[in-house]
């Protein structure tokens, strides 16, 4: 029999386990998933909840449920991974062997890795990317009736990338509905050198901030947050003062990956091939989602475009067969705007986000704010639960990056590095 | 992408001043890029830096971001901030010749 481990059940184990499963069908093959609770969490909904357009009963369920049957799954945490010996420690004492690995163990958010934020957190300092924080900054904003909102991502790389753009973005709406927009102020405070990662799409987005007024401070690195001042410092001495600041933490890899000899790199994430996605480290251990360090954007649709290949390519080394190297980064998000409408943005590794259609020339505007693309970011919620965990196909959306639809010429005369 | 002369050599630089081609570095040419940038010496701290990130390249075919430097060059975060202000990691990678550290995206 041969052993498939799975570290992790959120998006990318969940979806990796049912569609082996099936696709093992009869053959004599064991999956075993562990994660270190039972809670799913949808988690491009948290963006919603500081703002009451979600409830956590909407947007967590149980992990176990989302696993189909012949599919064991463990609630423990991972010691380390031994890959000598091929074998998983378990904190409880369990030992999982295994002939196959799939780390998909996502990111973690470090606060402690920026001097006063993890001793900043009611001191006027909130966060979202975690169902808690999100809660509490919902009762902060509540209570919030003007004054200084500052939004601050400390570092790439961070899960979702243009997440705190929209945050942005529907605060701005949320304070015209409370009819109090003209007594706040909005800062986008970034590390970057600009509103995003590629020239077309950040033109866009920095038009989108300045149209709503909000002010844009760049290439500011965040050395401190002072709460108690209610100041963010960074390295070259500037200082952004706030009321109320949301800060993004840096992001690490699961902290079982730095404990495991030759597993990852020094932040936890794991050096894989970008096509294939097969570690560097082992042959026989791939990797899914945030967890791996690859030069696309940490988000659900990498993870889910990737599922793909990493299925494929399980499966080619079970049999021993030559490894299929077609991962492309295809990346795709909606970008909430706020007022009910959303923007949508696809590309991969080598294609910049721009203009146009998805995924053909009829379909979704991209790069444009429209109420059908807010549509199809809420219903997405209901694709994700039935149709993406469960490892089914959705029509008409491929792994593959289309570029029917899209509007710059090609092909491109030379790639901007980023 | 625009061709200019650095310490004597013809060299192709992209539109935000990086080499394109990593392999035509030299010492000279980063000393000479360090001086466009502001920095009129470089250091022995600053080569560290430098090799650091060279060698990274040539093992992982990208440079490290900053946190990651931090972790593993054997200069802290701080320091990395005042031998090159503003975006270390990018200005690092510049003057030692290799692509702008992808880790933004």
């Amino acid at each position: 029999m041969k052993r498939i481990v799975i570290l992790g059940a959120g998006t990318g184990g969940t979806l990796v386990a049912n569609r082996l499963r099936r696709a093992c069908g009869d053959r004599d093959v064991s999956i075993q998933c562990v994660d270190h609770d039972d809670r799913h969490v949808y988690q491009p909904g948290l963006l919603f909840v500081p703002f009451g357009m979600a409830r956590p009963e909407d947007i967590v369920r149980s992990r176990r449920a989302q696993l189909h049957e012949g599919i064991e799954f463990h609630v423990d945490d991972v010691e380390r991974v031994d890959l000598v010996s091929n074998a998983v420690q378990l904190t409880s004492g369990r030992v999982l062997d295994y002939d196959i690995l799939v780390v998909a163990t996502g990111a973690v958010l470090s606060p402690e890795e920026t001097e006063g934020l993890a001793e900043s957190w009611s001191a006027g300092v909130h966060s979202y990317y975690t169902l808690e924080s999100a809660l509490a900054l919902e009762s902060a904003l509540t209570l919030f009736d003007g004054g200084r909102l500052v939004v601050n991502l400390v570092e790439m790389p961070i899960k979702c990338p243009v997440s705190p753009l929209e945050f942005c973005f529907l605060a701005d709406s949320y304070f015209h509905e409370r009819k109090i927009r003209d007594g706040v102020s909005i800062t986008y405070v970034t590390p970057l050198d600009a509103a995003f990662t590629k020239p077309i799409s950040s033109q866009h987005l920095a038009g989108m901030l300045a149209e709503r007024h909000v002010e844009m401070v760049t290439e500011f690195n965040t050395a401190r947050v002072d709460g108690p001042g209610r100041k963010l410092v960074s390295y070259d001495d500037r200082v952004v003062n706030f009321d109320l600041a949301v800060v993004i933490p840096a992001h690490s890899g699961a902290p079982y990956v730095t404990r495991s000899k030759d597993l990852g790199d020094a932040l936890g994430f794991i050096d894989v091939d970008p096509h294939t996605l097969q570690a560097k480290c082992a042959p026989n251990v791939f990797v899914i989602g945030d967890a791996a360090g690859v030069p696309t954007s940490k988000a659900g649709s990498v993870t889910h475009f990737e599922g793909d290949v990493v299925v494929r390519n399980v499966l080619a080394f079970l049999d021993g067969r030559e490894l299929d190297g077609s991962f492309d980064g295809h990346s795709n998000c909606f970008i909430e705007t706020g007022f009910s409408k959303a923007m949508l943005i696809d590309f991969n590794y080598e294609v910049e986000p721009e203009t146009g259609h998805y995924p053909a020339a009829v379909g979704l505007s991209l790069l444009k704010e429209t109420r059908l693309n807010h549509l199809g970011k809420l219903m997405f919620q209901w694709l994700y639960w039935h149709v993406l965990l469960a490892g089914r196909e959705i029509p008409g959306i491929s792994g593959a990056m289309p570029l029917a639809g899209k509007h710059a010429p090609r092909p491109k005369e030379e790639e901007v590095s980023s | 992408v625009s061709v200019e002369t650095i310490a004597g050599v013809s060299l192709e630089l992209n539109d935000e001043g990086f080499l394109v081609d990593p392999h035509a570095w030299s010492e000279a040419i980063a000393v000479e890029l360090a001086r466009r940038e502001g920095i009129a010496t470089l250091s022995e701290r600053h080569w560290q830096v430098i090799r650091f990130m060279r060698a990274q390249w040539e093992e992982r075919g990208e440079g490290p971001n900053v946190r990651l430097l931090g972790k593993t060059s054997g200069v802290s975060v701080k320091e990395l901030y005042q031998l090159f202000p503003k975006g270390p990691a990018k200005l690092a990678a510049k003057i030692a010749g290799i692509p702008k550290p992808r880790g933004c995206i």
